[in-house]
């Protein structure tokens, strides 16, 4: 879907807008954003992480299965990275990831990477407001009535206090409600038996 | 190691249209080193089969399992209690995984989901090349380790040809002179005389197909018996 096409009717939708900040460039700019009391589109959801070179291709699809109308990544300038190449890598998995959703017929416009470095708030709150707007030309994500958690930014379990690492979990069946279904929580924990399968 | 590229998501659609349950079966090992069939792309795989089946608004249900090895009995076993559920498996072994759960399994349909490339190393990440053509008869203690069978265009065992053109070679510019290589190896490993040494004719009929092996351990337990 190109942006020639007219805009969905404001009032009748609201983008879902997910962006994946890393704590040491973007995190930060988006607290000066808040220092400096810019206002930005209140549509994003800002989950932190470490570096975004930790993203795997697999989170940003599973963020437009569960609904979101468009995410973002957003790291440190290059050359800045706390990690040396945490960005560089999160570059090529956002350009893997688009062409995955590409594949999939959903628009890859709905994903992006930005440089979002320490000092800039400005540009955060900037960014932000520029992927609710695109997100708004582009129409709902159709994958959210069917999403698991169909609204709100509330998780479908709390988070574990001590993540188990992961592990390979070879010969081990993951039905598609372990992936999907609200009441499993996404998929089982290591040492869990799969779903279906006797003891 | 094997490596494999996956097919296009819209090949692998067209196979599987008709089927509403499916079953992706990964293998944990070559294909799972070169990023094409391990356990992370098979749920790739499968939410991207997950998402499109909603978008185009066709009932589907996708389930996962990798195992450690395609290519040995012992692990497509385990398989055993979930196949009959399923409307179809979606194989991301290479060639001999597929067939060989497609034996294993001979009353389910089996597709394959990757394209089988050849038998190579990884260069640095995410890029790998042909090392080996299996040619069954290794000849690599001649030519300073490296392979004119694989790198040569024209499998030459003496060369070089007329065609090689400052280090590259006359099928395709961008491609190294296997020949080239081979020189420079043996010169700076001081065995230049290698070179003088003429190759007899390749045996092509010890790489005829389909290749069949085993181990004399075992063949012998077979005679005595």
């Amino acid at each position: 879907m190109s942006e020639n096409q007219p805009a969905q009717p404001a009032e009748s939708f609201e983008p879902k807008v997910v962006a994946l900040c890393c704590t040491y460039c973007a995190y930060t700019a988006g607290d000066l954003a808040g220092s400096m009391r810019l206002e930005y589109a209140p549509n994003v959801r800002i989950v932190k992480i470490l570096c975004t070179g930790k993203v795997d291709a697999i989170l940003l699809l599973r963020a437009f299965e569960d609904g979101a109308d468009a995410v973002y990544v957003a790291g440190c300038a290059l050359g800045d990275c706390h990690f040396q190449e945490g960005n560089l890598r999160a570059i090529q998995t956002v350009a893997h990831a688009k062409k995955l959703l590409a594949e999939v017929g959903l628009e890859p416009e709905r994903l992006e990477f930005f440089h979002v470095p320490a000092s800039a708030g400005p540009l955060f709150a900037q960014r932000a407001n520029e992927m609710t707007d695109r997100a708004r030309k582009l129409g709902p994500n159709l994958l959210r009535r069917s999403a698991r958690q169909p609204a709100g930014g509330k998780l479908a379990k709390p988070p574990d206090a001590h993540p188990p690492l992961p592990q390979a979990k070879l010969g081990r069946l993951v039905h598609q409600a372990d992936r999907t279904d609200v009441s499993t929580g996404g998929p089982a924990a290591p040492g869990d038996l799969p779903t279906g399968v006797q003891a | 190691m094997i490596v494999a590229q996956r097919k296009p998501l819209d090949q692998i659609e067209a196979m599987l249209a008709g089927f509403e349950k499916i079953l992706i079966v990964g293998c944990g090992t070559c294909v799972a080193v070169c990023m094409a069939g391990g356990e992370k792309e098979v749920e790739l795989l499968a939410a991207q089969l997950r998402m499109k089946a909603k978008l185009e608004g066709k009932p589907r249900t996708v389930d996962e399992i990798t195992i450690t090895r395609q290519c040995d009995k012992e692990y497509l076993d385990q398989l055993a209690r979930f196949v009959a559920e399923y409307d179809v498996i979606l194989s991301a072994g290479c060639g001999a995984g597929v067939q060989f759960l497609a034996e294993r399994y001979d009353d389910k349909l089996v597709l394959p989901a990757l394209n089988t490339l050849f038998i190579g190393v990884a260069e640095g990440p995410g890029t790998w090349s042909q090392r080996c053509t299996a040619c069954s008869e290794c000849i690599l203690d001649q030519t300073g380790g490296i392979c004119p069978m694989t790198i040569c265009a024209k499998n030459l065992l003496n060369g070089p040809c007329g065609g090689t053109n400052h280090g590259k070679c006359e099928v395709d510019g961008e491609k190294d002179c296997a020949w080239t290589l081979i020189y420079r190896r043996l010169e700076k490993l001081g065995r230049l005389d290698l070179l003088e040494k003429i190759q007899a004719p390749k045996n092509y009929a010890a790489m005829a197909k389909p290749g069949r092996y085993s181990h004399e351990a075992f063949q012998q337990a077979d005679t005595q018996e």
